[in-house]
């Protein structure tokens, strides 16, 4: 399938610190991709940067994003405003306060239809009640009428999604969509998402630090760690065989229920240590909690190679036989 | 509202809760999501949350009390024409009627022999429309420099807080005075003066409210939907800041009302019209023969004003997001 979204060496820097560095992956049409990560390795600000919508002082210092064949590191402001919410569309963490509070739910979609679409108030009106019946929310009509306080979490993040896909985009970009949900309700909402990219033959650019999220869902994953793609698989080879020493500690540190290991039975195991800061610069920012370091490690972040169909790799320690092997399999299993 | 919300989802536990049956050709193939648990409505009942809070404002004694009040005087305003046809600065009676004594000049007459009551009744419409005048253009300047201020940040919020901030280090009064005194006194020129020394007040909210709303998610949201500054400014973060400015400016009124008082009784007013202000100040002299000349509008003044306060206290209540309905 086309490449819809090609990221190349993407970078992004504050005054004093770079929280994403030469960041490269491709989005195919209709595609799932999943980025996952923890908390500060600069996830949500990649998403921020392919809409533009980065702080004030954060700045794309270097790469490029291809969105369609268009830069979007370079088009002027108004023509990527035009863009976004049409083109490109993302949805937040936060229902609960993503949704203006003093707006009704109908007026909320209303003013994107007519921004984009120029619809007129009455089919726009029309559209709107269409768009949340999509997203799957009973009695839309009185749905249109009502203060997003009236509203549950699920159901806001609800409205977010038909207002987000309101346009057609391309492109949705999910900011840990199911982050601030319950449990029972971030299957419902992930379901949705994925209904939606099929029917609508959109792409997913799904950013979570759920693993389990990922393993369902995902075409292919991205593991990110303090700004740098560290590892890029589809979800079954990498949840089998883990190729960088961070996903290799991830996964160890996700009780899932058919392995035998259990809290109850035995410590979880966890990777030590917490996230460099982005200020470091030199090696690979992953050496303090790394059971395989080596003296390289210190000073040069490893290049990314290829590891078999679909698969890279950005470690030392992984040398190309022990990358083949098992790729290499995953592929004919694959075919 | 939140307990609104409570006590109805407990009245009614089951009725919005049951999933919805959505019809075959919606759903072509087998979605499991179709009992979706969380697509239930919180409460239960569908009522506009502006008829809910007009409601409120009118069960809010301060409201209740201070509009009605308000509207009296209102009423007075728009009779005057009516009751009192004639120019109120015109003479006729014999002067210093005591308030009684004659029943065609309820409240008696002044040192020249005009009517107090025409005098009031007039100088009602002169306070009001300088008070709502004055407090438009001041909330319509307020807004304009505050959400700059606010929304943008940076030098230019910089450079127009130094000037909110010149404008509040100079006594308002004062300042009202010498661009009285400096332009010839009238109607217009004492409303856009009163506007030019209160703007600041509502500059400082709006600024305030918009850097709170500006880092709000739904500003984001808005921005990732490619809404442009001037939409979000306008249909996005200024109906959030609306309940404080509408509390304000009601106080605001009140304020213009008294300074425009203060300016005629000084005699800086417009000499061509009768105020109340203007009424205390030519019967300031005779205050201890004839106390009522400067009583009778004195009380209206407070009066005024008090029903102005009252309004913006219920106000406060009922539109304030701590307090009152849960956004």
């Amino acid at each position: 399938m086309a490449t819809l979204l090609d990221i190349q060496g993407l970078t992004i820097s504050f005054p004093n610190a770079t929280p994403v560095k030469d960041l490269s992956f491709q989005v195919a049409e209709a595609e799932t991709l999943a980025i996952v990560g923890e908390s500060g390795s600069g996830k949500s600000l990649t998403a921020l940067a392919l809409m533009r919508l980065l702080p004030k002082t954060a700045d794309i210092t270097d790469g490029s994003i291809r969105f369609a064949g268009e830069d979007l590191v370079n088009i002027p402001e108004p023509a990527m405003r035009e863009r976004r919410g049409r083109d490109i569309a993302m949805i937040f963490q936060e229902p609960m306060t993503s949704l203006n509070p003093v707006l009704t739910i109908g007026r909320q979609i209303v003013e994107v239809l007519r921004l984009h679409r120029g619809l007129t108030r009455a089919q726009a009106r029309r559209e709107a009640r269409d768009l949340l019946d999509l997203v799957r929310i009973p009695d839309p009509d009185r749905c249109l009428d009502d203060y997003p306080h009236r509203l549950s979490g699920g159901m806001r993040q609800r409205v977010m999604i038909a207002i987000a896909v309101a346009c057609r985009p391309k492109l949705l970009i999910a900011d840990e969509p199911t982050t601030a949900l319950d449990v029972t309700i971030q299957a419902q909402v992930l379901e949705l998402l994925d209904r939606l990219r099929r029917e609508l033959s959109l792409a997913l650019l799904l950013i979570t630090h759920d693993l389990g999220v990922v393993g369902q869902w995902a075409d292919r994953v991205v593991v990110m760690y303090a700004g740098r793609k560290v590892e890029e698989a589809p979800p079954e080879p990498l949840f089998n065989d883990p190729l960088h020493p961070y996903t290799q500690g991830l996964l160890a540190a996700s009780p899932r229920l058919h392995d035998d290991l259990h809290y109850r039975d035995s410590r979880l195991s966890e990777i030590p240590g917490s996230i460099s800061s982005a200020v470091k610069e030199k090696g690979c920012p992953f050496v303090p909690r790394c059971p395989q370091r080596r003296d390289v490690c210190r000073t040069v972040f490893p290049d990314t190679t290829m590891a078999g169909l679909g698969r890279s790799v950005a470690c030392h320690a992984v040398t190309p036989t022990i990358a083949t092997g098992p790729s290499l399999h995953d592929a004919a299993v694959r075919l | 509202m939140l307990q609104i919300n409570t006590r109805t989802t407990l009245l009614q536990p089951e009725a919005d809760t049951q999933p919805i049956a959505v019809s075959a050709e919606v759903s072509p193939s087998s979605w499991p999501n179709l009992h979706a648990a969380d697509t239930h409505v919180v409460s239960a009942t569908s009522h506009n949350i502006r008829r809910l809070t007009v409601l409120r404002l009118l069960r809010n004694p301060s409201v209740a009390a201070g509009g009605a009040l308000l509207s009296l005087i209102i009423i007075a305003a728009a009779l005057a024409p009516f009751l009192y046809p004639g120019d109120p600065l015109s003479m006729v009676a014999r002067p210093l009627l005591w308030p009684g004594q004659n029943a065609a000049f309820p409240f008696g007459t002044d040192s020249l022999g005009r009517d107090v009551a025409a005098g009031l009744f007039h100088g009602a419409r002169v306070s009001l429309l300088i008070g709502v005048v004055a407090t438009s253009i001041g909330v319509s300047v307020g807004i304009l420099v505050g959400a700059t201020a606010g929304y943008r940040g940076g030098w230019i919020d910089d450079v127009l807080v130094r000037v909110i901030e010149l404008f509040q280090t100079v006594p308002s009064f004062i300042l009202l005075v010498v661009l009285v005194a400096i332009a010839q006194p009238s109607i217009l020129t004492v409303t856009w003066a009163i506007g030019l020394v209160t703007w600041p007040t509502i500059a400082r909210l709006v600024r305030a409210e918009f850097r709170v709303l500006r880092e709000k998610d739904f500003v984001m949201a808005a921005r990732s939907l490619g809404f442009g500054h001037g939409r979000i400014v306008i249909r996005e973060i200024l109906p959030n800041a609306l309940p404080a400015i509408i509390v304000t400016a009601s106080v605001m009124v009140a304020t213009a009302i008294l300074m425009e008082a203060a300016l005629s009784f000084l005699g800086l007013g417009d000499p061509n019209v009768v105020s109340w202000g203007s009424m205390i100040g030519s019967g300031r002299e005779l205050i201890r023969t004839a106390w009522y000349l400067t009583a009778l509008p004195g009380v209206v003044i407070v009066l005024t004003v008090l029903a102005l306060n009252l309004i913006g206290d219920g106000l406060t209540d009922v539109l304030n997001p701590r307090t009152g309905v849960e956004r």
